[in-house]
């Protein structure tokens, strides 16, 4: 499996395989983060983020050069670990993850949760849905439908702590993004923008067309184990609610914040 | 224990040292703008160099100390003054009770770090004491001071009480005394009117066209108003065009990364930053260098120019050993006995 280094600022490294197909790379990712992640951890590496094909690797500046940078093979102290150096160790990160099982990667628990997310549609909840059925020539309904018929999968998180990009949106549904973005959205609303599909973590402004809103929350600072309740990999779907049914949840929901 | 804020000023909040392991959350880093001063100012009380500290914008804060507080204000110059009289920064200072601090202005810079003995007590959230404004949570409430708000300082350590007794003792009925050292000049980031910031090659830096990367090193950039914790907005007179328009994925991106959107003005993101971005990124100013950004305001000119991951990271780790000497200098002040 081929994949290429780059460096992200003075301090991160940013994997990528453009060979494979988007599943794969996404498994591979994932799979090399997980290693990195576990008892293989160098000591100069901070965390690694896994997300759509590419895997990033930060690095703690002070611990560079003070320890071994591989326990695999000694890095000489009279120069930093280079990209290449980092090459060898994922080749051979990856190469020991294929060595017995071939498929390993291809059979790994990537797909983790599967979470389902209650959402009550359209009005003062989804501004935008009206306009999404006009652009798409289907009844709001029919929107709605489609929307809650999809398996959609955390392709990865970001734009905001909690934040999903969701992939799997039925193509009948693609809708471009606003021309001029919200200044607020609020938090729980799920959008859509080109081909993909989100839900807001956390208020902030935003260009994504609103279909509906979620009380559940996704992003829980509180909870340091994970605050964010997605995760790449983990499956969504979502079920529609009525108003009141959101207002009794997001009673609830505010009141353990 | 507390300080009182009398006036929050434009923009202050606690931070420290930034919240590291939660990126794949999504979760911004935070933390000080200019490590360089936050750090040493923790160190000049005897805090840990990644303790909470207030960070102090531009202008208009204003605290009272309930009681004799042993503080240090690093970075920008903002002019801070107690009972009309101005306090010397990159030094200890002891300040007696019911002491008012505020800052008057801008002489030099764009943020003041203020460090109190024995770091803010504010609860750790996700590993950090800084504040996520955008996600509003850590630091003070998720929020900027405002009037009325009151902070606690945790328990300090005894070697800043020798310190600190010295310095009671040297006055009489001013408010507040200051050690006779400090932070020398020639070991601070330097800042001149042109500042030109280090940078390495971002990842799509040759899918920029040959003018707009040498333009990258050429021409100067100004900061727009458009500049805050998360990214500051740069203008240019040539804008920066891509070879060819491609698709561009959602990648990481980290403090210092320099996106190019289509209009062509570079945004430099900061420690506010999102995870991810979705444009073209054409460079990245390195680590060491971010203090320098961290003292620049709208209307500051800047130039860029390359250098290679190893210098970057050469640059850092001095930057580095330079706080170290300053811990064992500080330690040692702290426990002569004269």
């Amino acid at each position: 499996m081929e994949f290429s280094i780059h460096t992200l600022g003075d301090f991160a490294f940013v994997v990528r395989f453009p060979n494979s197909s988007n599943l794969v790379a996404r498994r591979a990712a994932a799979s090399l983060a997980r290693h990195l992640d576990s008892s293989h951890t160098p000591p100069s590496v901070v965390e690694c983020v896994a997300a759509s094909g590419t895997m990033t690797i930060f690095c703690d500046p002070l611990a560079w050069r003070a320890a071994t940078v591989f326990k695999r093979r000694d890095v000489s102290v009279s120069h930093s670990p280079s990209p290449e150096d980092f090459y060898n160790l994922l080749r051979a990160s990856l190469d020991e993850l294929t060595r017995d099982d071939g498929d390993a990667i291809a059979n790994n628990d990537f797909m983790r949760c599967t979470i389902e997310l209650p959402v009550c549609y359209g009005g003062e909840f989804g501004a935008d849905l009206e306009f999404v059925a006009r652009h798409t020539r289907l009844a709001p309904e029919q929107v709605i439908e489609l929307h809650t018929g999809g398996d959609y999968i955390v392709e990865m998180i970001g734009f905001a702590p909690g934040f999903p990009y969701l992939g799997g949106l039925s193509p009948l549904l693609a809708t471009p993004r606003r021309a001029t973005p919200r200044l607020k959205v609020a938090r729980g609303s799920v959008g859509i923008g080109g081909t993909q599909t989100c839900v807001y973590s956390i208020a902030s402004p935003g260009g994504w067309q609103l279909i509906g809103r979620t009380p559940v929350s996704l992003f829980r600072p509180q909870v340091s184990s994970a605050p964010s309740l997605l995760r790449a990999g983990d499956r969504v779907r979502f079920r529609s609610i009525t108003p009141q049914e959101f207002e009794d949840a997001h009673e609830i929901v505010t009141a353990q914040e | 224990m507390s300080i009182e804020v009398l006036q929050g000023g434009l923009l202050t909040t606690v931070q420290d040292g930034g919240r590291y392991g939660f990126r794949r959350e999504g979760v911004s880093v935070c933390g000080a703008l200019d490590e360089f001063a936050m750090r040493a100012a923790n160190t000049l009380v005897g805090n840990a160099p990644d303790a909470a500290a207030l960070e102090i914008t531009l202008a208009g804060c204003a605290l009272r100390f309930t009681q004799n507080y042993f503080i240090a204000i690093c970075g920008g110059d903002l002019m801070p003054h107690v009972a009309g009289e101005a306090v010397p920064c990159w030094r200890p200072i002891y300040v007696a009770a019911n002491s008012v601090l505020d800052f008057k202005g801008i002489r030099t810079g764009c943020r003041a770090y203020l460090a109190i003995a024995g770091g803010l007590d504010v609860p750790v959230l996700l590993g950090s004491r800084s504040t996520d404004l955008r996600a509003q949570f850590g630091g003070y409430d998720g929020r900027a001071l405002q009037a009325g708000d009151s902070l606690s300082c945790l328990h300090n350590g005894d070697a800043a009480a020798r310190l600190r007794e010295k310095l009671a003792a040297s006055h009489t009925n001013i408010q507040f005394s200051f050690a006779d050292w400090f932070v020398s000049a020639n070991v601070r980031p330097t800042r001149a009117a042109q500042t030109a910031l280090r940078v390495i090659h971002g990842s799509e830096f040759a899918a920029f066209d040959e003018p707009s990367r040498r333009a990258l090193f050429e021409q100067i950039f100004v900061v727009t108003p458009n500049a805050n914790r998360m990214a500051y907005r740069l203008r240019s007179d040539e804008k920066l065009k891509l070879v060819a328009p491609r698709e561009q994925f959602s990648t990481a991106v980290v403090p210092g990364t320099m996106q190019v959107p289509p209009d062509g003005n570079p945004i430099l993101l900061l420690a506010d930053c999102q995870t991810t971005g979705g444009y073209p990124v054409i460079a990245h100013v390195i680590r060491a260098d971010l203090t320098i950004v961290a003292q620049m305001k709208p209307g500051d000119s800047l130039r860029f120019v390359e250098t290679t991951l190893d210098e970057a990271q050469r640059l850092y780790r001095e930057r580095e050993r330079t706080l170290t000497q300053l811990r064992y200098a500080v330690r040692f002040k702290m426990d002569e006995r004269t």
